[in-house]
């Protein structure tokens, strides 16, 4: 692969491939000197058009595991506040030598044309509503250490399904695995269809003997914008411990965070011992060293 | 490419690891804080076997580790193909130990030189020794082997191939010539 912008065209054996690096980059991450030279000389430029602190910094800690040199872009102190584009943007990087860009930004598709003006790997560090694909990566690692397999699990994820870009990532990603991924939420917050998911507004549906359920946030803004009302949600989307009763027993929990405790989840729930939310966190930086090798390691220059 | 020689049989390949195994003893005046560290992919058998051998002969199990050297390379950044990163296991304090690094080829010492960074990163041993089954010259760096079951001048277009039953199917190593371009 040459850049990582979502999972169009990647088979299941270049998935495991990435997440048996990942497996290898996660011991690195436990020995005293958690560092190795392997991306020496490479300079890895994280370029945040829209705020973000754990995949950023996720990001970072990965390059710098990795021996790279990171270099940091934040669209709230830089040029863009006068007008500069995001082309101009990449451009300027692009002649300060970078190799690979980790790109977030809140329109989709500035990913895919950054392909288009740079020579370096371009990472999605998510876009809009359209993918999020080291998020989806490091929820597929998370789940195989719970799960040891998803051949045949079922995974529910659950929420607003409509403007998640996790849950597209995922619902590219996990069936690639084996898995049997549904998708709950208010109608509101539902696509019409959605390749790979089995869609439902009913939350039991989902939750129905589950191995794994994926609780995503709830954004405030879809509240303002009349799409749903807090207290409806909660009564009939909250995930709560009678309603994971569902699920097969002990089923883990996963939430890309950050959390808004005691709306989308039972506060109580996200201290248990089956939340794997610090997991989740702990594992991306793996995940993403893994990316990096990936993407840079072999790449003509 | 042509097949030249055959270097070590299966039965010299047996004696040749029997005494590097008593070497390696020797050397460390006994089996106290001694581990083995066997390099991917042939130098882990290569260490089992050792470590099996000091086993009968002294009665003792030394530790065998894993280590993968990949993300040590010192030409990462600029080959053509991502080599696969495997799993290093060195399920042992390193620290203040005896480490034996076990190869199947010295060649370049590079890949010597890679593994005791990531054997310095993992801890703090006493000393490293290196033990090789074949030291086929050409050194780029200056490194050398404590432990080498046969010494063996080679021109830079031939190709020392080792065989191990655990790997290949059987056991023997074998010297083959590169044809001309």
């Amino acid at each position: 692969m040459r850049h990582l912008l979502d999972f169009a065209g990647w088979t299941k054996s270049e998935v495991e491939s990435l997440l048996e690096t990942a497996k290898v980059m996660a011991e690195v991450l436990e020995r005293p000197v958690k560092k190795v030279p392997a991306l020496q000389g490479f300079t890895v430029a994280t370029v945040f058009f829209e705020p973000s602190t754990r995949t950023r910094i996720s990001f970072e800690l990965a390059a710098r595991r990795m021996s790279a040199d990171v270099v940091s872009f934040a669209a709230a102190t830089s040029s863009l506040q006068k007008g500069e584009s995001y082309k101009d943007t990449l451009l300027t990087l692009e002649a300060m030598g970078i190799d690979a860009y980790v790109i977030r930004a809140d329109a989709a598709g500035v990913p895919h044309q950054a392909t288009r003006w740079v020579k370096g790997a371009v990472i999605n560090g998510g876009d809009g509503r359209r993918a999020h694909p080291t998020q989806a990566l490091l929820d597929a690692y998370t789940l195989l250490e719970a799960l040891g397999s998803l051949e045949g699990k079922k995974i529910a994820i659950v929420g607003d399904i409509l403007h998640s870009r996790v849950a597209r990532s995922n619902l590219e990603l996990l069936p690639l695995l084996g898995a049997e991924v549904w998708a709950a939420g208010p109608p509101t917050l539902l696509p019409q269809a959605l390749p790979g998911a089995r869609l439902t507004p009913h939350l039991e549906e989902a939750l129905e003997g589950a191995d794994a359920v994926m609780v995503l946030r709830l954004q405030r803004e879809r509240m303002e914008a009349g799409l749903v009302n807090l207290e409806d949600y909660i009564a009939h989307y909250q995930v709560t411990e009678e309603r994971l009763q569902k699920a097969k027993p002990g089923a883990p929990l996963l939430h890309p965070g950050p959390m808004n405790r005691d709306v989308e989840l039972e506060g109580t729930l996200a201290d248990s011992e089956r939340s794997l939310v610090n997991r989740q966190v702990h594992n991306g930086v793996a995940v993403r060293m893994a990316v990096l090798y990936h993407l840079l390691v072999g790449r003509e220059r | 490419m042509r097949f030249k020689a055959e270097l070590l049989s299966a039965e010299e390949m047996r004696r040749a690891l029997y005494r590097i195994a008593h070497e390696v003893v020797e050397a460390n005046k006994g089996v106290e804080g001694l581990v083995l560290v066997g390099i991917h992919t042939r130098g882990i058998p290569l260490a089992e076997r050792i470590a099996r051998y000091i086993r009968e002969f002294e009665g003792v199990e030394v530790p065998v580790g894993v280590l993968d050297i990949t993300l040590y390379r010192d030409d990462l950044s600029e080959i053509g193909v991502r080599p696969q990163v495997r799993q290093t296991r060195i399920p042992f304090d390193l620290t203040g130990k005896a480490v034996v690094l076990v190869d199947d080829v010295l060649y370049t010492g590079r890949t010597a030189r890679a593994a005791m960074d990531a054997l310095m990163d993992l801890g703090r041993p006493r000393r490293i020794y290196l033990a090789v089954l074949i030291d086929r010259g050409h050194r780029e760096l200056p490194i050398r082997a404590d432990f080498v079951g046969k010494n063996v001048p080679t021109a830079r277009n031939e190709v020392v191939k080792v065989k191990l039953t655990e790997v290949d199917g059987e056991d023997r190593v074998e010297l083959w010539e590169k044809e001309a371009a």
